[in-house]
């Protein structure tokens, strides 16, 4: 749906050439949601907004639905861009306009009649869950509801794709997660590509289909969230998950255990799962099994995409040979295993 | 008893004052009317040019929906040039051009040429300073959905400036009420004519106080309209 060829852009400033993308290709498949992620500078904004030409760039090709944008004459571009909604951090919603005439302004843009336009304006307010809010000023609203307001008139010409800048960063975690479902919802319903860039991994976490990790305005890795989430392969992806997996120090607990229990063997270990084996009951069949004690020290679950994702620390006390053989029991029944 | 003898006594001192007076009055009201209409025509001409002129200011700059930066350049300096001319100059300067469109130089009808002029290059400047408070982010998300050049200054740039233009407005009127007093000194009528010839030349105190209360009077009023509506605008939104 979204074809990006080496795409590069240079900005020029009195003092010096800012090169803020470098050679960067990406392609994003239709009804996928795509995240970008990377530390603020990278240059997630300056891809985003080449996506609909509000930077023009230096070098490259972006194929949208078939079409290269950067090759379009300044009519076909407007016409190009009523087709790609976007949303934006700061929501950038018409002080002047109440939440109906802000859905509306893209129609009126795109000079649909006006019974057309405020049927279709009933219908979106009805979709981000505002019609009671639509004579109500912007002002009014909290952050967000003024996003929906700004989904609402993203979706307002029937875009082909919808681009995310940030739009949840200035938001907090929980109305992020009502806004990160409302995209999801939208991308089922309508079936609608969405590239997304966040600095967060909890929203690339949450909704993404596909990942690309963008540092020092290249593209360092590109995949399906779960195969980074569990093998990032470079330092930028490694520390953004770091940042989300609240990974216990073993430091802590490691001497006080060893002493404790000094006739019997035990070993400190973490167990790392993802997907399916995560709802079994594993760790309770090696409990009785190779009757081994396990003690809990710490343990995070999280979801990602619907799969769960987490680690445990574990203490297993038992015998020598009844520890060991957990231990490969916990691997061979495809957990990640790391002795701390 | 007493009482009511110091009543008649103020009465006939009232309209003895008034019998010798009553002229001022006259003048007064005459000159008053001659201000405001001047005033408020002027006003009016002036932003239907200088709203305009500063919707090419703002738009012509570097990033711009219409961004050309000839135009942007050519009319700044324009601009500036005759925002440099003091308003006494100026009115000299005109006179040519005043004559040509109205025939004469003297009057009410003739003073409102420089007194538009004068206001134009100053109204387009207020006008591209309100523009400029608005989001740039704003004019971005219109441009981001197809919006064209047109749609951006008709539905975004001067709905979201309106508080600030009509504060404007209230400005320009009050710097036109003393600029037109100036064209009064030099037979532009109204107040400025009237303080001039009557208080200044004739020492009739009494005018030239009577003028200036008018003129507190009429700034304090306009300032006032112009913050009510000014905020009435910002509050619909709240
Ligand atoms: N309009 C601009 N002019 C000059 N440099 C810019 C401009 N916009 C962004 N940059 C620079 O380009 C780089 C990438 O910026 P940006 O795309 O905004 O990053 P991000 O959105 O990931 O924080 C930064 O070094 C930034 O300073
Ligand atoms: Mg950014």
């Amino acid at each position: 749906m979204i074809e990006i060829k080496n795409l590069t852009k240079i900005y020029h400033t009195a003092h010096q050439d800012i090169l803020a993308l470098d050679d960067v290709s990406l392609s994003v498949k239709r009804g996928e949601i795509f995240g970008i992620i990377g530390l603020s500078g990278a240059g997630k904004s300056t891809l985003i907004r080449c996506i609909n030409m509000l930077e023009k760039p230096t070098r490259g090709s972006i194929m949208v639905d078939g079409q290269d944008i950067t090759l379009l004459k300044q009519q076909q571009l407007r016409t190009a861009r009523q087709k790609i909604g976007i949303i934006f951090q700061q929501f950038n919603l018409l002080s002047s306009r109440t939440v109906f005439d802000n859905v509306k302004f893209p129609l009126e843009i795109t000079g649909i009649p006006a019974q057309a336009a405020r049927q279709r304006v009933e219908q979106l307010l009805d979709m981000v869950g505002l019609s009671d809010k639509a004579r109500v000023y912007p002002e009014q609203l909290s952050g967000g509801q003024k996003q929906r307001v700004g989904i609402a008139r993203a979706l307002a010409n029937d875009p082909k794709i919808l681009l995310s800048d940030e739009a949840t960063s200035a938001l907090d975690p929980q109305t992020t997660r009502s806004i990160l479902k409302l995209l999801k919802d939208i991308n089922r319903q309508l079936n609608l590509t969405i590239l997304l860039i966040t600095h967060d991994m909890n929203v690339i976490k949450q909704i993404c289909d596909r990942v690309a990790v963008i540092n020092n305005s290249r593209i360092e890795e590109v995949g399906d969230v779960l195969s980074i989430f569990s093998n990032p392969q470079t330092p930028t992806a490694q520390s953004f998950i770091k940042a989300i997996i609240n990974k216990d120090d073993p430091q802590e607990y490691r001497k006080d255990l060893i002493k404790q229990h000094g006739d019997k063997y035990s070993r400190l270990i973490r167990v790392s799962f993802i997907g399916a084996s995560a709802g079994d009951p594993v760790i309770s069949a090696m409990i009785k099994r190779f009757d081994v004690d396990a003690n809990i020290l710490h343990g995070n679950i999280d979801r990602v995409k619907d799969v769960p994702f987490g680690h445990l620390t574990l203490e297993l006390i038992g015998s020598r040979s009844g520890v060991e053989r957990s231990m490969s029991f916990l691997q061979d029944n495809g957990l990640d295993i790391e002795v701390l | 008893m007493i009482l009511s003898a110091h009543a008649v006594f103020a009465n006939i001192d009232l309209n003895a004052f008034w019998a010798q007076n009553s002229w001022i009055g006259e003048k007064l009201a005459t000159a008053t009317w001659e201000t405001f209409y001047m005033v408020i025509i002027c006003t009016a001409l002036s932003y239907l040019f200088g709203l305009p002129l500063g919707v090419i200011l703002v738009t012509t700059e570097a990033g711009h929906v219409l961004e050309n930066r000839w135009v942007n350049r050519s009319l700044g300096v324009i601009v500036n040039a005759t925002r440099s001319i003091p308003f006494i100059i100026f009115l000299i300067l005109v006179i040519p051009f005043t004559r040509l469109v109205v025939g004469t130089s003297i009057g009410t009808t003739a003073s409102m040429v420089p007194l538009t002029l004068a206001a134009i290059p100053f109204v387009a400047r207020m006008v591209e300073t309100s523009f400029k408070e608005i989001q740039w982010g704003l004019i971005e998300a219109a441009v981001s959905m197809g919006a064209n050049a047109w749609q951006v200054i008709a539905k975004v740039l001067i709905p979201e400036a309106m508080p600030s233009i009509i504060l404007g407005v209230a400005i320009t009127t009050i710097n036109l009420v003393s600029y037109s007093a100036m064209a009064g000194i030099v037979g532009g009528g109204g107040l400025g004519t009237l303080a001039y010839y009557y208080g200044y030349q004739r020492y009739e105190d009494l005018i030239m106080w009577a003028t200036v209360i008018v003129l507190i009077i009429f700034v304090q009023c306009v300032q006032v309209l112009g913050d009510k509506m000014a905020a009435r605008a910002i509050n619909k939104r709240r």
